[in-house]
């Protein structure tokens, strides 16, 4: 079991997927409990999986026995164990959430539900384990086909075009990393990543290098949303269900930003992208550019996800920033954030999947006085919120400490900056709704709805989401807390092997 | 640049050309079905690349060889096979592609039947 641990990870889940259509037409409520369980395990594998990373060093499992150039192998090292655990327990907690959310939104779908949630899950940890990169090309279009339909699969008016819109933006994506693979392999010879790192310093002033390498940024920008290609994000977020949106937004976009590490840091060697030509740089404004777009853009938005989208191309923004500095500091925080945003995210929208089951509406609006109501869901929410301005005793004070550090590490003030004033335009954010959901006064606002306003507040009892979906919003609340408080120790155990070793 | 350099090259210079052509039919037309052809174009062109990246000129052929179990034979000449490795991985390229398409075929459906139309215009 332990020696096979790596591929369980991606077996587990794409062959449970396979079992669960079969089995949601003999009986559809074994679906939920089979996926429950198959995550679980997965979740177990890739736990020990980290553990071993930690124990023993980096493992290379060989599919089929064949030796590396030739065969397909699957590496991990501390980075991606890191990400295999982070993807498979927040597809576990939202699972375990999804129960009443899909029976409410989706009840004729439950069992294609499940089966395309295992589907998109093995494709986002095949992304993560292997150590070929036309075998990451196959599952990121594993992932990319199953996020698609899930996206598409509500009852939301707008959800189809939403998902159209998706899919040829994300095709294109794939297709530029497939030229990218294809240069590569004309130049080298190899699709092995570890192969092609040796392979490649002595190619790096050949003029197809670079083009793959303009490939390989421009198709992994496309699938993370990195500002200017974002345009698919925020309506294909918005509209779909909540706990798809909920699992997309916290596993996908992290996923890719791992995959631009690896391209950027392991592929090539970080002088590559920082002395060969300037592309560091360019990331870094870009990044810089998307962080301050999503902030601006998140305040502007009355739709509650939608005001999350947003924020979650600035958080994008973030963890390239990281990645782009180029040093120890920067690309710790980068990979840290990873973690914090997955937690933030997922907590974000699982809370505002609450929010929808029960009054059925995502306006800002709508949330006055929600706190008699709902007071776990929203001091979840605030919590998160808090944690994504960047307030110390939560996970997202760390993450952006290090990414501030990186920034003045490499000089770089004006992204310190963005940073800083990005924080405060988040404050801006969420302080607007939490002023509205704890402080605001309810009778102007009830009044306008309805006209027998002095019943608001008698009607303000709490009625909370079902127990099955609040714990996992509590989960992820205190999950936010305890990273916060163990975020030294996960950095000196994980994190800083996981950065390259010349930084 | 010389002419030769060109033509030597001719399936290159179609692979781009298909390419931008599918790549500007995604972009700039606002029927979806039309988006769609751009997109197979798009992934064909891809498909061209690869496979002329493994050919050979001059009469290289499909690698399978025959006596190699049996009585000794001559060194394998690298020059007179094919590369078969991006054929391959064009095949699984192949399925994921008619994947892709079908999915964004089943999309175009629901948005039709939402809609009753295929004009990017008109359903916004």
């Amino acid at each position: 079991m332990r020696n096979h641990a790596p591929i369980l990870i991606i077996i587990v889940p794409l062959i449970a997927s396979f079992i669960n259509i079969v089995l949601g037409l003999l009986k559809k409520n074994l679906c939920y409990p089979l996926v429950i369980a198959t995550l679980a395990l997965c979740t177990f594998s890739s736990l020990v999986t980290m553990n071993t990373v930690i124990d023993t060093g980096t493992i290379h499992y060989r599919l089929g026995g064949w030796a590396p150039p030739w065969g397909i192998e699957y590496v991990l090292d501390h980075l991606n164990s890191f990400v295999a655990v982070i993807v498979s327990f927040i597809s576990l907690i939202i699972a375990i959430y999804s129960k009443r959310s899909v029976e409410q939104e989706l009840p004729e779908k439950i069992v294609y539900f499940y089966t395309i949630y295992l589907l998109l899950i093995t494709g986002l940890l095949g992304i993560v384990v292997t150590g070929d990169v036309f075998n990451l090309y196959v599952f990121l279009e594993i992932a990319s086909l199953a996020g698609y339909a899930l996206i598409a699969i509500g009852d939301d008016r707008k959800a189809p075009v939403a998902s159209f819109n998706y899919v040829i933006m994300g095709t294109i994506g794939a297709c530029f990393y497939l030229l990218g693979v294809g240069y590569l392999y004309i130049m080298t010879g190899s699709l092995n990543m570890a192969d092609l790192s040796n392979l490649l310093p002595n190619l790096y002033h050949s003029k197809v290098i670079l083009v793959a390498f303009a490939f390989f940024m421009v198709g992994v920008a496309v699938k993370i949303a990195l500002f200017p290609l974002h345009t698919w994000l925020p309506d294909a977020y918005t509209y779909a269900p909540s706990t798809v949106s909920a699992l997309v937004a916290s596993t996908m976009t992290k996923v890719g930003a791992y995959v631009l590490m690896r391209i950027t840091y392991t592929v090539f060697k970080p002088y590559f992208s920082v002395e060969v030509i300037p592309v560091s740089t360019v990331l870094g404004w870009v990044a810089a550019a998307a962080v301050i777009f999503g902030c601006i853009m998140a305040i502007a938005q009355t739709d509650l996800k939608r005001m999350l989208s947003y924020i979650l191309i600035a958080e994008v923004g973030y963890i390239v920033l990281g990645v782009s500095v180029a040093n120890r500091m920067g690309m710790t925080g980068a990979i840290l954030h990873i973690l914090n945003d997955a937690f933030m995210m997922a907590c974000l929208f699982l809370a505002v999947g609450a929010i929808v089951y029960k009054i059925r509406d995502r306006n800002i609006s709508s949330l006055t006085q929600i706190h008699r109501k709902m007071p776990l869901t929203m001091a979840a929410f605030t919590i998160a919120g808090i944690s994504v301005v960047g307030i110390p005793p939560t996970c997202g004070f760390f993450s952006k400490w290090y990414l501030v550090l990186g920034a003045i590490e490499a000089q770089k003030w004006v992204f310190a900056a963005v940073l800083l004033i990005s924080s405060l335009m988040t404050a801006l954010v969420f302080f607007r709704i939490i002023e509205r959901v704890y402080f605001a006064s309810s009778t102007s606002s009830v009044t306008s709805h309805n006209p027998g306003g002095h019943h608001g507040h008698e009607k303000a009892v709490v009625d909370e989401a079902p127990l099955s979906m609040l714990i996992p919003i509590l989960i992820m609340a205190g999950g936010i807390l305890v990273l916060g408080l163990f975020s030294g120790k996960i950095v000196s155990t994980v994190i800083q092997f996981a950065v390259p070793a010349s930084f | 640049m010389n002419i030769e350099f060109i033509i030597g090259k001719y399936n290159y210079w179609i692979y781009i050309i298909l390419m931008m052509i599918g790549f500007y039919a995604m972009i700039a037309k606002r029927n979806l079905i039309k988006k769609l052809v751009g997109m197979n174009i798009f992934q064909t062109a891809i498909i061209l690349f690869f496979v002329s990246t493994g050919s050979k000129k001059g009469g290289a052929t499909i690698p399978i060889i025959y006596n190699v179990h049996g009585k000794a034979v001559g060194a394998i000449e690298a020059t007179q096979y094919i590369n078969p490795l991006p054929h391959v991985l064009m095949l699984t390229a192949i399925v994921v592609m008619v994947s892709t398409f079908g999915v964004a075929l089943a999309l175009t459906i629901m948005i039709y039947k939402k809609y009753k139309t295929f004009e990017e215009d008109e359903i916004l």
